[in-house]
């Protein structure tokens, strides 16, 4: 055994050399996460470039990992007839209080349509209307079956020759003068470590959950919104190789259903339910417009004016829409379905309540994320990001990931002419390696301290009650901002000295708790540094309660200093990759 | 947690080194313990997503709602077959409903 406080000297250093396996593995592109946009890409890549090798490393199993696991059952972001990709980038703007990277939104809905059509060629069914068309659900949506979207995808990139490394946890990127020239990675199977050099990285692992208290307590922690096991590891991956992050600050809380927190859209759009208050108001009218954030912010006030509890209501519904609402929620959050039965109902037989969820740190629904230009490239050499992970542009969704992915490949493929093949060990040095080989395995040698679940408590406890979360109405205000911001650097001191594991399925969650402080960290610099309220309970300042288009109408960027541990915000201007 | 293994119907698929619940979770929540059945660790870490019923060949796995969010027994279990996937809801008074979903198109 190691004491704790030893990682890193001689003694615990030569041991991990003898009991961890290492594999050293060279390709062209690694591709961090297979999820939507890191699958969309690999496929992309390998079609564009048959001879480049890509990789894709993922700490799950790509045929159910990421948000697609449990299915979806409409496209977001496809553009119906009338609809174009300047209508899109309009209404993501409009909802978002004008402040989006105007070039990332008008590139991905230009290529909505496209990536769409491939989806349903890869055999995912879509409903279809009496012309024969995508039946739309809105302006912007079209009704698909998405249960074995994520299977499909994966199936997709099996036959496309793509190797994936399954149950492979990254941990940081390797970074030789002043590029990224691979990833380091470890096994959740085996005390294995992997050295993956390459020409260039995509990195596609999505957003962060995790950070906040969630809805539900106890046993059911995870019955949430987003994918708990996305924890912002290729954000703080980003965060300790220097790249520059974008509008963490503009967080986003989804309205779901109460308790089993399944969408609200399948009915608000897929079944036109009314939105009403306990009173039988149609309350939104109340608020100022009807947007995302204010729809999440109408909740909230109506509960706290004594209105509450909010309901979608769609019990006009004829009895025959029953089935096909039950099979809607099975194809995407089956948790639903078994509520129905369980206060024994059916979908029309009463108004279901609904709920507004904890705070995300996500790139596809809000636009938190790495700060990358027109063609996906983050402010590090031979990094690229796409999805959740990238930031600038909100709503994208499905499809949005894919256009994302998509777009960083064939930038990475352009970018790997100009890279000449390096040897694994020209990449990473004996320190470089026994640096990292000593921060990721340290946990499973440490003899005291506590483990992860118990850093996730404090974690989420710390951001709940003093970072704007659930118990606050979502409200910020700079004294608690400062208190959490003490809180945290002491919360990351002690992880780093008495974070313990005791397998490798602990060592797995062990780092998902360390990813998770550094981007709550970064987090709480956004937030104290927007001094408005831009968009309402996303970003809600009690204190700055005001928006301010003058002051504020720019982006909160920030680049991290891991040898000095600092984190350094930047202003970037509003109008920054506004297409001419 | 919701995630419930009939264990006298569970065969850990055999002689696979992993069983097919356990390759797709994507919390890694699913394991072959010391008598070849699948178990679930750290039960608190389910998302719910319902992978593991989906690919058991058994259907030994369902799930149903925490009592913390109302769950009184109602009951999730599915079979993939090709491209369709057939679910079995069973409900607290014990009747059951049936839906069959065309999931891939060939």
């Amino acid at each position: 055994m190691i004491e704790t406080g030893a990682e890193g000297t001689r003694e615990c250093v030569e041991k991990l050399r003898s009991e961890v396996k290492i594999v050293r593995v060279n390709v062209d592109i690694v591709i961090v996460g297979g999820g939507t946009a890191g699958c969309f890409a690999a496929v992309s890549a390998k079609e564009a470039s048959p001879n480049t090798s890509v990789l894709v490393i993922e700490k799950a199993h790509i045929k159910r990992s990421g948000c697609l696991a449990s299915g979806v059952n409409a496209i977001n972001a496809y553009l119906n007839p009338g609809e174009t990709p300047q209508s899109y980038l309009e209404y993501v703007k409009r909802d978002s209080a004008g402040l989006v990277r105007e070039d990332l939104v008008l590139t991905i809905g230009q290529r909505l349509n496209r990536v769409t059509e491939k989806l349903e060629s890869w055999g995912l069914p879509f409903i279809k209307d009496e012309f024969g068309r995508y039946k739309a659900r809105g302006k912007r949506n079209v009704e698909i079956v998405g249960e074995a979207i994520k299977p499909i995808i994966a199936k997709a990139v099996e036959e496309s020759g793509v190797t994936v490394l399954n149950r492979t946890a990254a941990t940081n990127y390797i970074v030789k003068d002043g590029r990224v020239a691979g990833v380091f990675a470890f096994s959740a199977r085996e005390k294995t470590f992997y050295i993956i050099s390459s020409k260039a990285v995509i990195c596609a692992s999505g957003g962060a959950a995790g950070i906040y208290r969630p809805n539900n307590g106890s046993s059911a922690r995870h019955k949430m919104w987003y994918c708990p096991f996305n924890v912002g590891t290729g954000l703080a991956m980003g965060l300790r190789a220097g790249a520059e992050m974008t509008t963490f600050e503009m967080r986003f809380i989804a309205l779901r259903i109460k308790d089993v927190i399944s969408p609200t859209g399948t009915v608000a759009q897929g079944a036109s339910a009314r939105q009403i208050n306990a009173l039988g108001e149609a309350y939104q009218k109340r608020y100022e417009n009807n947007s995302t954030p204010v729809r999440t912010y109408a909740v909230v006030e109506e509960n706290k004016a004594g209105r509450g509890p909010c309901y979608l209501d769609f019990t006009h519904l004829p009895e025959s829409e029953n089935r096909r609402l039950k099979e809607a929620y099975l194809n995407m959050s089956p948790g639903m379905v078994l509520k129905w039965a369980d206060e024994e109902t059916e979908p029309n037989g009463k108004a279901v309540e609904v709920c507004t969820s904890e705070p995300y740190i996500v790139g596809g629904h809000g636009q938190a994320g790495y700060w990358v230009d027109e063609y996906r490239e983050s402010t590090v050499k031979g990094l690229f990001a796409a999805g959740d992970v990238a930031g600038g542009a909100p709503k994208k969704y499905v499809t949005g990931c894919f256009a994302e992915g998509e777009i960083a490949a064939q930038t990475a493929l352009e970018y790997i002419k100009m890279i000449k093949t390096n040897s694994e060990t020209e990449v990473c040095g004996d320190e470089n390696l026994d640096r990292e080989l000593a921060r990721v395995f340290g946990p499973l040698y440490r003899t005291a301290g506590a483990n992860p679940d118990e850093y996730e408590d404090r974690l989420q406890k710390i951001m709940d009650e003093y970072a704007g979360g659930i118990s606050t109405n979502y409200e910020l205000c700079e004294p608690k901002l400062i208190a959490a911001r003490k809180m945290l650097v002491l919360l990351q001191q002690d992880v780093e000295r008495r974070l313990m594991a005791r397998d490798l399925h602990e060592l797995v969650k062990a780092h998902e708790v360390i990813d998770r402080i550094l981007v709550a960290r970064v987090l709480v610099e956004h937030l104290l540094y927007r001094k408005e309220t831009r968009w309402r309970s996303y970003q809600e300042r009690a204190d700055y309660p005001g928006r301010d288009d003058q002051q504020w109408f720019k982006f909160v960027n920030s680049v991290y200093d891991s040898s000095k541990d600092l984190i350094k915000i930047i202003e970037r201007p509003g109008k920054a990759g506004v297409l001419s | 947690m919701s995630v419930y293994i009939n264990r006298s119907l569970c065969n850990g698929c055999g002689a696979l080194k992993e069983s097919r619940c356990s390759e797709v979770c994507p919390g890694d929540l699913l394991y072959k313990d010391i008598e070849n059945k699948c178990a679930v660790r750290d039960p608190w870490d389910c998302w719910d997503c319902a992978s593991c019923i989906k690919e058991c060949p058994r259907q030994a796995i369902e799930i149903r709602l925490p009592v913390q969010l109302g769950g009184r027994g109602s009951a999730l279990k599915a079979k993939s077959i090709g491209g369709r996937i057939i679910w079995r809801l069973t409900k607290p008074d014990g009747s059951e409903e049936i839906f069959d979903i065309v999931t891939i198109n060939e």
